[in-house]
């Protein structure tokens, strides 16, 4: 067992796997715990999606993919947060249907893009899917910095991004600037799902984003608790499934949202057996009492 | 050209203010909230002029009204989220908005999402460092704010359930939480909208008499918005009622007055006491609803 591990890390392109795979899935938690409190799920999935358009109308212009991953997730992050919003929840309404527009055009450029470069299927696959294995040790250094841009810009806006998100009103009368924070975050938002989505593909970026993240917040409602085992579930998740995936024939992206998936499933009946016992004995005791 | 005019009599008269400056400084901290020759319109429609108010400093007052006669609209002059389009306000001694870190404020709320598992300790802790930039740093600073938040959830007797999940309380355990989380800013007014809305009668009874108990223990002067005066009037020091886009402000028995009423309505109203002290405003006719906080879907 132990020498077949070191088999596994004897190959560079699987070393810098997991290294990719570590900074993505720190990031993808970290961004996601904030995305699902403010309930920006949908955005968060419009996000991801856009990113194909991005990179098959890149390719097509002979340019790098890298270049139109983030040129279209941070252009469509900067419509989604401009997007009619406030406190109430009419203008949740309006945001949502903004938001599908978007991600309606988005999938359609991708489409044509895709046919009018007549390329190889294979690409397509792997802007939707990824490719986990062809990473280069350049492309982990980009990775990196980037990385460590978004998490120290997150941090430095956490708190006050939180009050923004569990309170607007009250936040924005002890003078949060609620709605630049609100777009500032969206905009960090489609940062890291640009950067993820170069390893993940398009498709899976969101399964890092959410599910790690959403069974963390069945788990927990502490926040730096929360974002911890955020982290925690999204590096063993992405770890686990680098290492089936390179012993078997099928991708790494089908493990870790499998896996992911799982957990998050397993979180939520854990939380309704313990729910439930709760409510049962709250039921009980007054019987107890008497 | 108006409210020019308004500003320089109102800069002038501080003038003469300043030629006795102990005693206008004396004056300015007796008044928690000064409005003057106040009106606030949306366009051409005025929701309400020429009011004047002095709050005292350490009192406990109610705003009261028929609805969209624009009592947030009031809380948020006082704010300074809402300008005046003429005369002028002063909160705390300072102009309004420039106060705004030593207010509480505690706005109409529905309820928090059930979904929502932040824990009420958090809620509340957000109060003090929801404003705060960067990653918080354990050390001092993160115990004295652990019993800021501690005590603050102690004072509305939530410490039995701050740690569960906010979503999951009730109206009442919820309202506790957030008075909590604008206490921990240690404020010096505490600007509440509708608190007991939504509440059952014991509950409304009980946050009235903790918000006093808050008043008279901390002298924190209380602003609340109330749409029936009943279950907080035996802890009032003052009212202001609004209505018919003006105000009258003083003692509830000076203000709910058939005369009073009658009067700021401009049609005959009745004020009844009930065997129980209740008070009733009969007659008072609804304005048509063309703006209302209350009502926004």
């Amino acid at each position: 067992m132990w020498s077949s591990l070191r088999d596994l890390f004897s190959y560079p392109f699987m070393v810098n796997a997991f290294r990719a795979g570590t900074i993505v899935a720190i990031v993808s938690a970290a961004m996601g715990w904030f995305m699902v409190l403010r309930r920006q799920s949908f955005a968060g999935h419009t996000l991801s999606l856009v990113g194909f358009p991005g990179a098959a109308g890149a390719i097509l212009l002979g340019l790098s993919s890298t270049l139109g991953y983030f040129a279209f997730c941070v252009g469509a992050a900067v419509i989604i947060g401009t997007a009619p919003r406030a406190a109430t929840r009419a203008s949740y309404r309006d945001e949502s249907a903004v938001i599908g527009s978007v991600q309606a055009m988005a999938l359609a450029m991708g489409f044509l893009f895709v046919s009018l470069y007549h390329g190889n299927l294979n690409g397509l696959t792997s802007l939707l899917f990824g490719s986990f294995l062809g990473i280069t040790s350049g492309q982990v250094v980009a990775l990196l910095v980037i990385a460590a841009g978004a998490l120290i810009a997150l941090g430095l806006i956490a708190r006050p991004v939180l009050f923004a998100s569990v309170d607007p009103e009250i936040a924005a009368a002890a003078g949060v600037p609620v709605r630049v924070l609100g777009i500032g975050f969206i905009v960090l938002l489609g940062v890291a799902v640009a950067e993820t989505s170069q390893i993940t593909g398009s498709l899976l970026v969101f399964a890092l984003l959410v599910l790690p993240p959403a069974t963390a917040h069945v788990i927990t409602g502490r926040p730096l608790l929360g974002i911890a085992i955020s982290v925690v579930i999204a590096l063993v998740v992405t770890w686990v499934s680098l290492v089936i995936a390179y012993y078997t024939p099928y991708p790494t992206g089908a493990f870790i949202t499998t896996l992911s998936f799982c957990t998050y499933v397993a979180a939520r009946a854990a939380r309704w057996a313990s729910d439930r016992s709760r409510s049962r004995g709250a039921a009980v005791a007054p019987e107890v009492a008497s | 050209m108006r409210s020019n005019q308004e500003t320089s009599g109102a800069s002038s008269r501080g003038d003469v203010h300043e030629g006795v400056p102990r005693a206008a400084a004396e004056q300015r901290r007796e008044n928690a909230v000064e409005l003057r020759e106040a009106e606030v319109r949306f366009g051409s429609r005025v929701l309400w002029s020429g009011v004047d108010l002095n709050l005292r400093a350490g009192s406990f007052a109610a705003v009261l009204g028929p609805n969209g006669v624009g009592k947030s609209t009031l809380l948020k002059v006082i704010l300074g989220l809402q300008p005046l389009s003429s005369g002028r306000v002063a909160v705390l001694g300072a102009a309004a908005g420039r106060a705004r870190g030593r207010i509480g404020y505690v706005p109409q709320r529905k309820s928090f999402d059930r979904s929502l598992r932040i824990r009420g300790l958090d809620v509340v802790r957000l109060g003090l460092e929801g404003s705060r930039w960067g990653i918080p740093v354990p050390g001092a600073r993160g115990r004295r704010v652990k019993n800021a938040v501690a005590e603050a959830v102690s004072v509305v007797g939530a410490a039995g359930y701050a740690a569960r999940p906010v979503g999951q309380l009730s109206g009442g355990e919820q309202q506790r939480l957030v008075v909590a989380q604008a206490l921990v800013r240690e404020p010096e007014l505490l600007l509440l909208d509708e608190p007991l809305d939504n509440l059952d009668l014991a509950n409304q009874g009980a946050i009235a008499a903790l918000v006093q108990r808050i008043c008279r223990e901390r002298g924190v002067t209380v602003i609340m918005v109330a749409h029936d005066v009943n279950p907080i009037l035996p802890y009032l020091d003052e009212v202001v009622y609004l209505a018919g886009h003006a105000a009258v402000a003083g003692t509830p028995r000076d203000v709910i007055t058939t005369e009073t009423l009658s009067m700021l309505y401009g049609a005959p109203v009745e004020v009844l006491r009930a065997s129980d002290g209740r008070l009733v405003v009969v007659g008072a006719p609804e304005p048509p609803a063309v703006h209302s906080d209350r009502h926004v879907p």
